[in-house]
């Protein structure tokens, strides 16, 4: 028995053969079936998105065989040639398929490092080849555990807490100036693509009161109505500056339309209260002094992407902190794979009491020099039956065991009782 | 004299083994703080609250046990007023803990409660022999107000602190991992006006009380002393910054300034003084 991961990613494949290899989810379960036909597939499972398309599973018996059947079945199910995407494949096996399954859990081998979204997937993943009964005890520990490693990750290291898009960015600089967003205001100044973008993150996080002005006032009329907010004329929007919280800006004025000077006055008028201005039109809107005046924050495009940028980074560090969380995390995976393999323990105890019993019958028999041959040979087949009779129900019983969830406990107890720990390692 | 020597056989020396208790919990707890502005985990935020809590109880033990063996407030002595003011900060700073659900400022402070209670532990607890005339009830509500006025000027302090870096990260647009760590500029702001809002009220209490006792106990209504006249100006500082905050809206960047201004004032009121008056009579 030997777990492995056998896939592509974007690391390996372009988005087109990706795409050729994916599977919709409501094609999962027929997918997972035509893989059940693989029989040298005690385990199975099938993560499939954008970015991967991958197939972790149990080999039976070689592993080698495992994979070309595996592989030969997907090119099958998706009318390819084995050829077509073979370049693009890799294998991991025992440790390096757990920790990659791990690092894909905690989104460290994402295309954006720390995305949320592919956790999900894997585990609509797992509980679909789980409803079919594809999955056995080593995908269900595993895929367990993935699951606990990558809360780990997520809570103790910041590889999620950096918004690494413009709009999130913008969403997140607001909430650290206003704390909770619910009941604030936000002005769109020119009713444009990236402003709509922008201004559907901060309503999802809760801004309610929506003022658009626009040169032309039917678009802003258009999105505001999208949006349950209000058209304004364009040319009042700098009494309307007084009362939003977040401003915007995106018109395609030649010039700036909102002056340091202006802004010296507004603050005023808004009794100090804070301001957030986003200036994401090009060439820029708002002067760059604004950002000077007391309770002013204005941000630009260049701004917000060096932001992104610099969270890139910092999401960079906080993934080796992540890399060894994960690495002590395939340690434990590993030594429970280890034990639930019987097969060495059953060696080991079995070389363990060989030795005891070569070792007493050699003692005995120096003292007894006056034995024939044939009362030697009689005495040696008895101690060789007794062994034989001791040894045979408890391994018959591990045996059995093996197949079970509790088989590695039977594993490590006996290890332990016969002390068999120190010679195996 | 007497009195202190009667009560400190009657604690058996139990207020100073909670206090050191108290003062071990505080300092597990600012570390524990301090860690969890680094990896903000769960487990670490709670265990560092656990500590405070824990320190929080016995040092409340300790000043029950003092209380009762002295029969009078725990304010006698240098010592006492330190500890006490420890106590207050901790008590405060419980309190927007549990209001804001946010321990980051937690990491600004509790070092100054460790400080102020190593600075306890360094003192004499023995009393400075008080003369009569100082002791009466007037004077320990006057103390008890000012050491709670100050433990309020303490957090809003550290608000102050943490608005004015978390404003510079914004307006820099250089975020470091601070950044993400503090809270908005809209919750610091808030917990420097509530905690000036407490602290206000107190300090105006303590400059009457003060002004009345000084009437009753030397005769003169005010002595002009530097410490009055500190306290005073102190006082013009946190009036004038509530004054501008109603008035003319003013918040963010120079209430924060004006604010640690106001505490370094209050500092330097009440150790800075002490210590030039030491430092001139050595």
């Amino acid at each position: 028995m030997e777990l492995f991961v056998l896939g592509l990613s974007h690391k390996t494949a372009p988005i087109d053969l990706r795409e050729r290899l994916a599977v919709p989810e409501k094609d999962l379960p027929r997918a997972l079936d035509a893989l059940g036909e693989v029989s040298e597939l005690a385990e199975r499972m099938l993560v499939t998105t954008c970015n991967r398309a991958e197939v972790y599973g149990v080999a039976e018996e070689s592993l080698e065989e495992s994979v070309a059947a595996v592989t030969g079945c997907l090119a099958r199910y998706h009318r390819l040639e084995p050829s077509d995407f073979a370049h693009a494949l890799y294998t991991y096996r025992s440790a390096e398929a757990a920790r990659h399954v791990f690092r894909v859990a905690c989104s460290l081998d994402s295309m954006v490092i720390g995305e949320p979204q592919i956790l999900g997937q894997v585990k609509a993943a797992y509980s679909v080849a789980r409803a079919q009964e594809a999955t056995g005890i080593v995908l269900t520990n595993l895929l367990e555990q993935a699951f606990h490693v990558a809360k780990r990750v997520r809570t103790e290291t910041g590889i999620a807490t950096a918004p690494v898009s413009i709009s999130s960015v913008a969403v997140d600089l607001a909430r650290k100036i206003f704390g909770d967003l619910a009941g604030r205001s936000v002005l769109i100044l020119g009713a444009g693509e990236m402003a709509e973008l922008a201004l559907r993150h901060l309503v999802e996080d809760g801004v309610r009161s929506i003022l658009v002005a626009n040169r032309s006032y039917d678009r802003a009329v258009a999105l505001a109505k999208q949006f349950q907010g209000r058209a304004v004329t364009y040319d009042d929007f700098r009494r309307e500056i007084v009362e939003a919280d977040i401003v915007i800006s995106s018109t395609s004025a030649p010039h700036v339309i909102l002056k340091r000077e202006d802004m010296q006055v507004i603050i005023q008028e808004r009794r100090h209260r804070p301001i957030f201005l986003i200036d994401i039109a090009n060439p820029r809107d708002i002067d760059a002094g604004c950002n000077e005046v007391d309770n002013v924050y204005l941000y630009n495009i260049d701004d917000l992407q060096s932001v992104v940028a610099a969270n890139l980074k910092e999401r960079q560090r906080e993934a080796e902190r992540a890399e060894t969380i994960i690495e002590r995390e395939v340690g434990v995976f590993q030594s429970w794979l280890r034990g639930l393999d019987v097969v060495p323990t059953i060696v080991s105890l079995r070389t363990r009491v060989e030795e005891i019993r070569a070792a007493e019958l050699d003692r005995t028999l120096a003292r007894l020099p006056e034995l024939s041959p044939e009362q030697r040979e009689a005495i040696t087949s008895m101690t060789a039956a007794m062994v034989n009779k001791i040894l045979h129900q408890p391994m018959t019983e591990l045996r059995r065991r093996a197949v079970h969830q509790d088989g590695h406990l039977y594993s490590t107890v006996l290890r332990r009782l016969f002390g068999l720990e120190e010679k195996e390692i | 004299m007497q009195a202190g020597a009667e009560g400190a056989r009657a604690t058996m020396g139990l207020d100073h083994l909670f206090f050191y208790l108290a003062l071990l919990g505080y300092l597990v707890g600012t570390l524990h703080y301090l860690l969890y502005v680094w990896s903000p985990r769960l487990r670490v935020g709670r265990m560092a609250t656990a500590a405070i809590l824990v320190g929080f109880g016995a040092h409340t033990l300790s000043h029950i046990l003092r209380i009762v063996a002295f029969k009078r407030p725990p304010l006698g002595s240098p010592y006492e007023s330190l500890s006490f003011f420890a106590w207050a900060v901790v008590l405060i700073y419980l309190a927007v803990e549990l209001r804001y659900q946010n321990r980051i400022m937690g990491a600004f402070v509790l070092p100054i409660v460790v400080l102020a209670g190593t600075a306890a532990a360094a003192l004499p607890s023995r009393l400075a022999g008080l003369s009569p005339t100082v002791q009466g009830i007037g004077l320990w509500v006057h103390m008890a107000l000012a050491i709670f006025g100050n433990a309020a000027f303490a957090v809003t302090f550290c608000a102050g602190v943490m608005y004015l870096i978390q404003e510079r990260q914004l307006k820099s647009r250089q975020l470091g991992r601070i950044h993400f760590r503090l809270p908005s500029l809209e919750l610091l702001d808030d917990v420097g006006v509530k905690s000036i809002l407490i602290g206000f009220p107190l300090l105006t209490l303590t400059l009457i009380s003060g002004t009345l006792w000084a009437e009753y106990a030397r005769g003169s209504f005010l002595t002009l002393r530097p410490r009055e006249v500190w306290s005073v100006v102190s006082w013009v500082i946190y009036a004038g910054l509530l004054y501008a905050r109603v008035s003319a809206g003013w918040r963010g960047r120079k209430a924060a300034v004006l604010a640690i201004l106001g505490f370094g004032l209050v500092l330097f009121t009440f150790i800075g003084l002490k210590v030039m008056k030491a430092g001139l009579l050595v």
